[in-house]
């Protein structure tokens, strides 16, 4: 028999309570149960990004992760990050730098790079490559996905 | 992919959680799932009950212990390692290896005790932890017992630990010299690594001692024995050629398998090569240790 788990955990800053099953993963409470598409399944392993979301903060695969362990915390997709009208700094800079083309890992890519400049304003080079390692994309060949980000050094600083 | 359906159990103390998992092997701790649940999805293993030990408080503390023993707790993550002030203080390299293990998202949530548990031959600590001459703290339903890190990994997949048994720590005594570790990889996983710590006399001019081990090749982390002795009672500027004279001898001795990683013959050559570069590194940062 199934087993079924109350949760109630702030997504994107709105507070669900929610009936899971206890083997059900993150990806499919996120996609399938509360519809919100952009976060992608790739590899199903953790090794590509794609469904990189962030748990209080900092990245993880929503492909390996058990819904219940996010009770009673916080989690952020891509919808959580794009504003109601246009683009975030973020995806703008990736617009303007080229940073995707098919966009398939731009929702992942996003994630990580939003966790990166949270605690790091302004990374070097090789941090943003150590950061993003973790990060799949075979179109842009990344080079333009650094521009992106490196243009985006300090950019909260004015704010 | 999705798991087949298990019961969840959330103890919050040790003693429920080894009587909760039982001993039939259908119960599995669970803890970052970064290996775990990519086994339940792709069902090449299969738990009717997994064991959150999350909510047991003091499994992820980090301490330096009253015998001058450095304790991690098993439910550290990766990430935790990295940053913590009492490792990158004692063990840098231990803390730049977490910093490296897999990506960003598995160091969030991955343990270390996890990745022990699991007994995955191409990993990073168990290497690393075995030159440490740790010793990991089981603790099951007839009390407690520590298996050094040279005898935890049985084969491959397979540690000597009981269904039941709990990793709670791992310890190990305060490095009293360099350590270093080195690997090559191709993808996320290393196939081929080395860790090296050597114990220097107190002006830290002389090897007293050294633990060399080279993981990834065989089922579990290997000694270079025979780089051991060569290099015990060696002075540190001399360290360099002790091993050369001892290491091809040595990596004879070793058990390499062929893999998607490489040939044998290749990844023994590319053992040797780890090795010297981090005997480099620890001439190089031989005196610093000392403060």
């Amino acid at each position: 028999m199934t087993q079924v788990l109350a949760i109630s955990f702030s997504l994107n800053g709105k507070t669900i309570a929610v009936d899971v099953p206890a083997h059900m993963l993150l990806i499919d409470l996120i996609r399938d149960r509360l519809g919100l598409k952009g976060t992608k399944r790739s590899c199903d392993m953790e090794v590509c990004g794609a469904c990189t979301v962030l748990l209080d903060g900092e990245p993880i695969s929503s492909c390996t992760t058990l819904a219940v362990d996010v009770d009673r915390r916080d989690v952020t997709t891509i919808e959580g990050v794009t504003p109601p009208e246009g683009l975030s700094p973020i995806q703008q800079a990736f617009v303007l730098h080229g940073g995707l083309q098919c966009g398939f890992c731009t929702p992942g890519f996003i994630m990580a790079v939003t966790a990166l400049l949270k605690t790091t304003p302004h990374p070097t080079e090789a941090e943003i490559r150590h950061y993003l390692d973790g990060n799949l994309c075979r179109c842009t060949g990344y080079t333009k996905i650094f521009e992106a980000v490196k243009s985006l050094a300090g950019w909260q600083d004015a704010a | 992919m999705l798991p087949s359906p298990f019961q969840f159990e959330r103890p919050s103390t040790i003693a429920d959680a080894v009587r909760a998992v039982g001993n039939s092997g259908d119960g599995m701790f669970y803890a970052g799932g970064t290996e775990l649940l990519l086994a339940l999805k792709m069902r090449v293993i299969r738990a009717d009950r997994l064991i959150d030990i999350k909510g047991i408080p003091g499994l992820d503390c980090i301490v330096v212990n009253g015998v001058n023993e450095i304790e991690i707790g098993a439910r550290c993550t990766h990430r935790k390692i990295s940053g913590d002030p009492v490792i990158r203080e004692h063990v840098p390299a231990l803390a730049s290896l977490c910093a490296e293990v897999a990506n960003t998202r598995v160091r969030n949530v991955g343990t270390i005790g996890g990745n022990l548990c699991f007994g995955e031959p191409h990993a990073d600590p168990p290497t690393m932890l075995a030159a440490l001459n740790a010793r990991l703290v089981l603790e099951g339903p007839r009390g407690t017992r520590e298996i050094h890190a040279d005898d935890f990994i049985r084969s491959e997949m397979e540690t000597v630990r009981d269904p039941d048994e709990l990793l709670r720590v791992i310890v190990f005594p305060r490095p009293a010299g360099p350590v270093t570790y080195r690997r090559f990889k191709h993808g996320e996983r290393p196939s081929v690594n080395v860790a090296m710590a050597w114990s220097l006399n107190a002006d830290g001019s002389m090897i007293r001692s050294a633990r060399v081990r080279v993981g990834a090749l065989g089922s579990r982390p290997q000694p270079l024995l025979a780089v051991e002795d060569a290099l015990r009672n060696v002075a540190v500027a001399e360290a360099r050629q002790a091993i050369e004279t001892a290491l091809s001898a040595a990596l004879d001795q070793l058990e390499v398998n062929a893999d998607r990683h490489g040939g044998a013959d290749y990844k023994r050559h590319l053992a040797g090569v780890l090795l010297l570069r981090s005997a480099d590194e620890a001439v190089t940062a031989g005196g610093s240790w000392l403060k």
